[in-house]
């Protein structure tokens, strides 16, 4: 308990959050590198995922390479990746600039199967009755994806890039690993340290960054989530069972894959 | 008017839904398929990609038309489920001018006037698909088909999921709309009692898109073709042995059953 109350004290210690203090402080500078990492390879995978998730929701095409391809995605352990990443990107661009390009591949890689799963499961679970309904009145296969499956997959898609977020969240601690900011260095220079309190302190921080961000995405799914929507029902398994990794969206691709 | 010449549909998975069919839909008419489950009526009222044979609309053939756009002329009323459910009734009614580029506004207040068309309080404009009972469902989804005015009205088995009472009302109230708009409208129903209150012209079907009669309601019931018609209008069970009646000052003909009670009504003001 005594290792709780002195990280907190020490996260509350107005000297961490001078700006210009050496390394690994501010702390505000910190969390401004987390997220910045975090929105950068969630803004790369969801452009990626998005809209491969869409064509395939949408054609059922390229369905059962694209969920093979991910699961193997998937079992890829991130360090190892990144360290892969350090030395192949490394060998091209300057070293400053390495770690921050090999974090962002590694983390891109890592976000974009929860995003994919959501995208495809939340179109293709729209009914296919309502789909119908929308050629038959004339809409074109871009104004039913636009105007008909993403209104009403909008809470699984918003799902998908919920889990990814806070799998990236995470994980980007482990970019400290290759000398990158973060909170993984505030926890990292504390294990050089030997300092508790920047060790606790920091899981500290990426646990409360991951709920704040957590429950942002929670509201927008309840914003979003309208009569007929198709995620309506699982969404609500998923807030009950909340955690630091979400399951519902990220199992649907394996729970589909038996059928 | 309506043409098909020697249609055949033939699925990727080789099943002949439709052999070699051919049938005039006189304009401003109701055509109503009937036949069993499985007869290819559904796939007749969808042919725009006929696998041989040609559709013809007023002399033209569709083969050479833009799908979608053939859709935005068409109006098409599917079961309960076909409204979208994350849009108000207005919206939904609001549909095709909308993608024919109608501006919200002025699409917005017509579809208002066709709540009036189609006997509903304009209070459920703003309501979502799911606050209104089946017959007001079905109702929106024919409001919803009328609302760019087209000169086709395609049905399949659009009272289906409503209770025989509300279907019945649906049923004079369609008469009604036929008699004020003159659609040229093609329903789909498995129901022979349906197909005499709603028809014109009446084409029962063989499985396989096989037509076993054509003509008006009263000619079939007049002169079933053979005993596949017979048995499939009931006409040879002693429970219902229908006829028809006149009644004064009405252009109306009631079709009444073996106990007295109307079935159904043919050709008002024809
Ligand atoms: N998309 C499709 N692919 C393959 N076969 C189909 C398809 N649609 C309908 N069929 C088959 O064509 C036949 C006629 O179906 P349908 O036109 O729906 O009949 P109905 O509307 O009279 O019940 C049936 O045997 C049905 O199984
Ligand atoms: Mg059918």
């Amino acid at each position: 308990m005594q290792f709780f109350l002195d990280a907190f004290r020490w996260l509350l210690d107005p000297a961490n959050y001078v700006p210009g203090a050496q390394n690994p402080f501010p702390i505000q500078d910190r969390i401004g590198e987390h997220l910045l990492y975090t929105v950068v390879s969630v803004v790369i995978a969801a452009s990626i995922a998005l809209p491969l998730g869409f064509y395939i929701g949408h054609t059922g095409r390229g369905r059962q390479l694209v969920i093979g391809f991910t699961g193997g995605m998937r079992a890829l352990p991130t360090l190892g990746l990144l360290m892969a990443l350090f030395v192949i990107v490394g060998a091209t661009v300057p070293f400053t600039r390495a770690a921050f390009v090999a974090s962002i591949i590694a983390l891109v890689i890592l976000a974009i199967p929860s995003i994919l799963a959501g995208a495809y499961a939340g179109v293709e679970s729209v009914d296919s009755q309502t789909v119908d309904a929308g050629r038959a009145s004339g809409m074109t296969e871009l104004q039913v994806l636009t105007q008909i499956e993403i209104p009403l997959s909008l809470p699984l898609i918003i799902g998908g890039v919920r889990a990814s977020v806070l799998q990236v969240i995470a994980t980007a601690v482990i970019a400290s690993y290759i000398s990158l900011g973060g909170l993984g260095s505030i926890i990292s220079s504390g294990i050089g340290l030997n300092d508790n309190n920047r060790i606790l302190g920091g899981a500290i921080l990426v646990t409360v960054l991951a709920l704040v961000v957590d429950g942002i995405f929670a509201l927008a799914q309840r914003l979003t989530r309208r009569r007929g929507s198709s995620g309506s029902r699982a969404q609500k398994t998923h807030v009950r069972g909340r955690s630091l990794r979400p399951v519902t969206v990220a199992e649907t691709p394996a729970d589909e894959r038996n059928n | 008017m309506i043409e098909f010449q020697n249609i055949s549909k033939r699925f990727p998975g080789g099943t002949l839904a439709v052999d070699d069919f051919s049938l005039v839909l006189p304009s401003h008419k109701a055509t109503v398929f009937v036949g069993s489950s499985g007869s290819g009526k559904t796939t007749l009222l969808r042919m725009i990609d006929p696998t041989a044979g040609r559709v013809l609309i007023d002399g033209e053939d569709i083969s050479g038309l833009n799908p979608v756009l053939l859709r935005r002329r068409i109006g098409y009323v599917l079961q309960a489920t076909g409204l979208l459910p994350h849009r108000r009734v207005v919206d939904n009614i609001a549909t095709v001018p909308r993608l024919n580029g109608v501006p919200k506004r002025v699409a917005r207040r017509d579809a208002l006037t066709l709540l009036d068309t189609v006997g509903l309080d304009r209070s459920l404009a703003e309501r979502y698909p799911d606050q209104l009972s089946g017959g007001q469902q079905q109702r929106v989804g024919v409001a919803r088909a009328l609302a760019s005015d087209p000169d086709i009205l395609l049905m399949d088995e659009p009272f289906g999921a409503v209770d025989p009472i509300v279907r019945a009302e649906l049923q004079v109230e369609l008469n009604r709309l036929q008699r004020e708009l003159g659609k040229t409208t093609m329903f789909v129903t498995h129901d022979i009692d349906e197909a005499f209150a709603i028809a014109d012209q009446v084409v029962i079907f063989r499985t396989g898109g096989v037509i076993a009669q054509v003509g008006t309601p009263a000619e079939i019931l007049a002169n079933p073709a053979d005993d596949f018609v017979a048995t499939f209008i009931g006409a040879d069970r002693g429970k219902r042995t229908l006829h028809l009646q006149h009644r004064e000052g009405d252009s109306a003909t009631l079709i009444v059953d073996g106990d007295g009670r109307p079935a159904g009504i043919l050709g008002a003001d024809r």
